[in-house]
């Protein structure tokens, strides 16, 4: 399977351990992603604050770009990134006067968009499309043990829920147990972590922050698994704030693409594991070697 | 102690905002909140703001412009979205946020040096400039325009941040770096206005 790839400009800076980790994953699953050429950056939720209808055309010219190449479907790992891709295809079909702006700018760029482009998060692809038991069969190093709290956040699943459920999503929890590890009860699973507040309302985002690690820890968890650069960024990189303030919370945060490359054992180098501040320690049983196997049997 | 008024006066009305606001794409369906509070009551955010987002809803269809554009309540909403896929009138909350925000830009009426509105501004600069964001570069220009104080006090983020690598200030740009410039003209260009 081929998809066109929309890395968006946080997996190329803070979350760079998500591409690092998501890209030798889908590779090892046999989908094949051809990073978009000459993307650009989706807007994001601080441009729709400026203008909405500028920010639906900016997302456009990626579609008509992914669109170009004879790719049907683009994948977005990003949270904001596939919000807004989604975003700008359901204006672009449901309001006429919006089409017509977007038609207009993109033809001053000689771009032209239809309107088919499928946007695609790559949990999506994996339970749709891939299958729970490929990936089951890729498994070498099982996550025995591991205590995982599911961390959807807000963006992937409101307000267009495509593949997954908006209250209750559990896309994340089958893949987790897919590969073995203990998926903990976490109804917070799809509370907002703040985004940006945590830099430019630091009360309110460090509040916000401290409330989804501290059930983390007190469900047992011994990481969680996020979908998100802007959620894992919030739940990495502010715990010495957090911790003055209400204490230790110590629980890391990782891609979930991360966890698949733990259990698929791929080489841990390409996983970007030691990008976190707060690190997991955690790694499964070694793989089987012919060797090791005699030694038990003998 | 300071007497101050509590209660909105006909006078304090900007008529015609509402019916204005519910025309924009998204906002349409604000005429049948029922003030049921539900949003309120999700929005992980509304223990800071002056206004709950209920109460922003309704001065906002009874015309009271000031009070709705120069609220923090606009400037804290995250967009999450909790708010809109549990209203049971199927109003775009946030989409009517996003449309505040907007006004208020547009108008200069936000509350001056409150960060959330610079970043906004210096986002979108930066993509018009460049068609990418570098986040660091723009966090720093962020701190340097509101709070330089507040970036020194940060040094331990910037630490961790260079230690796991991912402490960058390479800019990243798109190749046809014009694109965006020009289809930006061209809306502004195609009659001044967009729907
Ligand atoms: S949830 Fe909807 S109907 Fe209820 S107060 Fe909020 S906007 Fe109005
Ligand atoms: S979208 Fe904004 S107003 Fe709605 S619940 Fe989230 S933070 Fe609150």
């Amino acid at each position: 399977m081929k998809l066109a790839y929309f890395p968006g400009c946080s997996l190329k800076g803070l979350g760079r351990a998500y591409e690092e980790s998501l890209l030798p994953v889908m590779k090892h699953l046999g989908v094949e992603l051809v990073e978009l050429d000459d993307w650009n950056c989706c807007g994001a939720t601080a441009y729709m604050a400026v203008d909405e209808v500028k920010a639906c055309v900016l997302a456009a010219r990626n579609l008509a770009l992914a669109e170009k190449t004879g790719q049907q479907q683009l994948m977005a790992p990003c949270a904001a990134c596939y919000l807004v891709l989604n975003k700008a295809k359901h204006y672009f079909h449901d309001y006429p006067a919006i089409k017509k702006t977007m038609d207009h700018a993109l033809a001053a760029i000689g771009l032209k968009y239809d309107g088919d482009t499928a946007v695609r998060h790559p949990l999506d692809v994996l339970l749709t499309d891939v299958g729970l038991e490929a990936v089951r069969q890729k498994v070498v190093r099982p996550l025995k043990g591991l205590k995982v709290a599911p961390y959807y956040g807000c963006q992937i699943v409101r307000p267009y829920a495509t593949f997954d459920d908006q209250y209750n999503p559990t896309a994340m929890d089958k893949l987790l147990e897919a590969l073995g590890a203990t998926v903990v009860r976490y109804p917070l699973k799809t509370k907002c972590c703040g985004g940006s507040l945590t830099g430019t309302v630091p009360a309110a985002g460090m509040r916000m922050v401290y409330i989804l690690l501290n059930e983390a820890r007190k469900r047992g968890a011994d990481c969680l698994a996020t979908v998100c650069p802007l959620c894992q960024f919030n739940l990495d990189a502010y715990h010495a704030k957090v911790a003055s303030q209400y204490g230790p919370v110590r629980v890391p945060t990782v891609y979930f693409t991360q966890l698949m490359g733990l259990a698929f054992g791929l080489p841990e180098k390409e996983l970007g594991l030691n990008r976190s501040a707060i690190r997991l320690d955690w790694r499964p049983e070694p793989v089987p070697t012919p060797a090791s196997k005699e030694a038990v049997t003998a | 102690m300071e007497i101050k008024r509590t209660i909105k006066l006909e006078s304090d009305r900007v008529p015609g905002f509402g019916r204005d606001l519910m025309k924009v794409p998204g906002c349409e369906k604000l005429e049948g909140c029922i003030q049921c509070g539900t949003c309120s009551g999700v929005c992980p955010l509304s223990i800071y703001m002056d206004y709950t987002p209920r109460q922003v809803m309704a001065l906002a269809r009874a015309d009271f412009k000031n009070e709705v554009l120069r609220s923090h309540t606009i400037w804290l909403c995250a967009s999450c979205y909790a708010c809109t896929v549990e209203c049971p009138q199927e109003i775009r909350i946030t989409d009517i946020m996003y449309e505040l925000k907007q006004r208020a830009l547009r108008e200069g009426v936000y509350v001056r040096r409150f960060p959330i509105p610079v970043l906004a501004r210096e986002f979108s600069e930066m993509v018009r400039k460049h068609g990418r964001i570098t986040e660091l570069v723009l966090v720093i220009r962020l701190f340097l325009k509101t709070d330089w104080l507040g970036a020194l006090g940060n040094w331990r983020l910037g630490l961790d941040l260079m230690r796991t690598g991912r402490f960058t200030l390479w800019t990243e740009r798109i190749r046809h770096k014009g694109d965006v410039d020009r289809m930006l003209a061209a809306i502004d260009a195609g009659n001044g206005k967009h729907p």
